[in-house]
């Protein structure tokens, strides 16, 4: 088994044991979405006109962003950071491996398994009791899958090189507090994005960040065809290319002006 | 009473030069806060270009609840945030050494830590506010402007209080209990929007339970001359703010009373 795959599996594994956390975080999520919920609906409530979601398709939009939350890149690998701050960060130079998908494999875990433990049991009370519909169709659901495991790579070249930053230590967390709102804003966890004035609405279809919720859960509600799963797949991909290869070149640098903290 | 003053000044003074020692990182983080708070801005901008009101509810006056909450929480959350970081206090038995001190150990983790990152969210607020104000076409007498401070100094003085609460279960559990985030950070989302907009539950909850209501909604409708579809009167909204400072007042006893039984972890 290749070490990256064993990393992936290691932290997986790691991730699944904070099962207490994970409940208080649950409460607070039903707590923020019912809000979000209420507000929506009011404003909903506000007007006549024609919208480009209706309301039910908006409450769906609004769930998945609760449930998938922990998608978004916007938590710090609290490990490596700390090998960073204490200069153990040397430690992962000496492997003999790459680092970047040494990092990028952890990332992935690092977004996969909190996200599944939040997922499912809010995604099942969500559509139980809460308005969250399902897919449409089959081919809807089949689409938002692929396109959720699109957004998973993305999301952790995103969470990558956000980390990367870090190794300047002391003006990282600002890059890295200033790209993950920049994230969630523009994946539509603030306002879905179809709700956005019309005019932007060209320049959103090609920002990265929509792939990683806007995209998956529009294909759900079948507010995106099915069809044009592969072209959004695509996109998602694309992006992740960059992001990858931004992240290495940054890598690249910050290792030959690396000074070790603390020694 | 005036020495304690003086100590707190002192704390403060300690804190903020010890922030000032990293001052690149101290001005990215208040940007990013700053931002963080334009952008949340910002979508309530795209939900009113998109759906034109809320209720009866305007841009500049929902701009009003919005500023007068993120002024008090970043005042609260600036001035009481030692409260936030008091769990590994209990944990490693370090609150000993404060109890074995001649001073009130709220004011000793009050001066545990000022955060002054929180300028950006108070300047970020204060920013919407001001634009609120002149965009509202309210005539701004003594009245309104003091009634405006006092539901300031009120929030401030709650979410003080929620604070306090939150530090004072680690008194029986040692670890900070993160529901409580519903109600300081959920609290803030919440009092955006005018109360009227949520479910019953919601709204006896941030009213009786969490006086939330009373350092926001209420006394907005009084600045704002609106009648209240929930069927308060203008008395009403106007000594709301008072429950805020009765709020902390209470907190604080629940403090002392934790404190009496507080055992220390002994490591």
């Amino acid at each position: 088994m290749s070490p990256y795959w064993a990393v992936l599996g290691a932290r997986i594994r790691t991730l699944l044991q904070y099962r207490a956390a994970a409940l208080a975080g649950l409460v607070t999520q039903f707590f923020w979405g019912g809000i979000r919920v209420m507000v929506f609906m009011a404003f909903y409530r506000s007007t006549t006109a024609p919208q480009p979601m209706d309301l039910s398709e908006t409450i769906s939009y609004l769930w998945l962003t609760q449930a998938l939350l922990l998608l978004l890149p916007f938590r710090l690998d609290a490990d490596l950071r700390a090998m960073m701050r204490d200069g153990s960060v040397a430690y992962e130079l000496v492997r003999p491996t790459d680092l970047y998908w040494l990092w990028y494999a952890r990332a992935v875990a690092q977004r996969f398994a909190p996200a599944l433990l939040r997922a499912v049991p809010l995604y099942l009370v969500a559509w139980l009791f809460l308005g969250l519909q399902l897919p449409p169709n089959l081919g809807a659901a089949a689409a938002f899958g692929i396109s959720l495991a699109g957004a998973l790579l993305l999301s952790a070249a995103i969470s990558t090189l956000m980390t990367i930053t870090m190794m300047w230590t002391i003006s990282g967390e600002g890059i890295w507090r200033l790209l993950s709102i920049l994230t969630m804003f523009l994946s539509g966890s603030f306002v879905p994005l179809p709700l956005f004035p019309d005019w932007s609405q060209p320049l959103l279809a090609v920002q990265p960040f929509r792939g990683v919720m806007d995209t998956p859960f529009r294909l759900y509600i079948g507010h995106l065809p099915a069809a044009g799963v592969l072209l959004n797949l695509g996109h998602q991909l694309v992006w992740t290319g960059i992001f990858v290869l931004v992240g290495r070149l940054i890598l690249a640098r910050g290792v030959t002006r690396l000074v070790v903290q603390g020694g | 009473m005036v020495d304690g003053l003086r100590l707190y000044w002192h704390y403060v003074t300690i804190s903020v030069r010890g922030q000032m020692q990293y001052r690149a990182s101290f001005i990215m983080l208040t940007v990013a806060l700053f931002f963080n708070m334009g952008l949340e801005f910002l979508s309530i901008w795209i939900l009113f270009d998109r759906f034109g009101s809320l209720q009866d509810w305007t841009l500049p006056e929902v701009a009003l609840l919005y500023g007068m909450v993120n002024i008090a929480f970043a005042l609260a959350e600036g001035v009481a945030r030692g409260f936030d970081e008091f769990s590994p206090l209990v944990r490693t038995g370090q609150f000993d050494r404060l109890l074995l001190r001649p001073r009130s150990t709220a004011l000793q983790v009050v001066g545990l830590e000022v955060q002054l990152i929180r300028l950006g969210r108070l300047l970020q607020g204060l920013a919407v506010l001001l634009w609120a104000a002149a965009a509202l076409g309210v005539t701004w007498t003594v009245g309104r402007i003091l009634l405006m401070l006092a539901t300031v100094v009120g929030g401030a003085c709650l979410f003080a209080g929620l604070f306090v609460l939150q530090a004072t279960m680690c008194f029986w559990s040692t670890e900070s209990l993160e529901v409580f985030n519903t109600m300081t950070y959920g609290g803030v989302q919440t009092a955006q929007y005018p109360l009227s907009v949520y479910r019953a539950e919601f709204r006896r909850f941030f009213t009786y339970v969490i006086p939330l209501a009373t350092v926001t909604y209420y006394p907005a409708l009084a600045i704002l001359d609106k009648v209240d579809p929930l069927g308060s009167t203008r008395l009403m909204q106007y000594m709301a703010p008072t429950f805020g400072v009765i709020f902390l007042l209470v907190c604080l006893r629940i403090w002392r009373f934790g404190e009496r039984r507080y055992r220390s972890t002994g490591s």
